[in-house]
């Protein structure tokens, strides 16, 4: 009998949660970059 | 400080993670009673030793938010409980996956596996607990309370491999004594484990440095609409008709 398919499949499973995980941290960070450079952009912009 | 930390904890996480599922998949040789099987090993040990691990930096998140009141430990418990939820799933996944070409079964109510998957519900618990309350501090303190109490599954986990007769296998690495497994095995199962580990870190860091932005977006726009407000004219009782 083989192990492969679930070898195969412990290891698409770490690796999928992982991708998701790092996708989703990255997407969030950028965006929240994004969002407070917009906001703070007028902020520094008024003369002071 | 946590935008420098980041591409040390991404990268190295990302090299030491690929060379070791490599080394264990394809290099490191397989088990003589086990086969082939051994090498979910290379991705289940690190997963639950993360799951622990995780738990634990909930638990001191959960302490300095209940004893220093402070307002980046609340952030950062917030963080860390959906990782290692899904880490715990993986671990418990990757188990089953390993248990039923071993043991024949998918699952047994086993001491090992059963406080497991408690930590994944004590983990599940406190991602509800800290959103269940309109007032977010009311929410901190009482996912705090939850955290702190949950460690206690940490040393179930730890030892019920040697408090209760399990089908779980004991420990293969202690702080005492010498591995019982094949360095040729030894060296991946390091890899991975550290790679996961920093990994895990930058993850963590990266969805606290988004939450911390956010934070202050939320702020920033608070206190616009709040000077908005201000400044608008109210009516008076003099305006009023007599």
């Amino acid at each position: 009998m083989t192990h492969l398919p679930y070898i195969a499949a412990a290891y698409g499973l770490t690796l999928g949660v992982a991708a998701i995980l790092s996708i989703n941290a990255t997407f969030r960070l950028r965006q929240a970059r994004k969002r407070l450079a917009a906001i703070e952009q007028p902020r520094t912009r008024q003369p002071s | 400080m946590g935008a420098k930390l980041q591409p040390w904890l991404t990268w190295p996480a990302l090299v030491l993670s690929v060379a070791g599922i490599v080394w264990g998949l394809f290099f490191s040789p397989a088990d003589w009673q086990q086969g082939d099987s051994v090498r979910i090993m290379y991705v289940h040990v690190p997963t639950a030793w993360l799951a622990s691990s995780g738990y634990m930096g909930l638990a001191v998140c959960s302490l300095l938010s209940l004893v220093w009141r402070h307002p980046l430990a609340d952030l950062a418990a917030v963080e860390i409980g959906p990782v290692g939820a899904a880490i715990t799933a993986v671990c418990l996944a990757t188990g089953s996956l390993w248990g039923k070409p071993m043991w024949g079964t998918w699952w047994v109510w086993d001491a090992r596996l059963t406080s497991v998957l408690v930590l994944f519900f004590l983990y599940l618990g406190h991602i509800a607990l800290i959103r269940a309350f309109d007032e977010p501090q009311r929410g901190y303190r009482a996912a705090a309370i939850l955290g702190l109490a949950g460690a206690i599954d940490l040393p179930i986990i730890k030892f019920s491999v040697q408090w209760w007769n399990t089908l779980h296998q004991p420990d293969s690495i202690t702080v005492t004594g010498a591995p019982t497994m094949s360095t040729s095995m030894l060296w991946p199962l390091g890899l991975t484990t550290l790679g996961f580990t920093l990994g895990f870190g930058a993850i963590v860091l990266a969805r606290l440095r988004a939450s911390v932005m956010e934070s202050r977006i939320r702020t920033i726009l608070a206190a616009s609409r709040g000077r908005q407000s201000a400044a608008q004219p109210t009516p008076t009782t003099d305006s009023a008709p007599a």
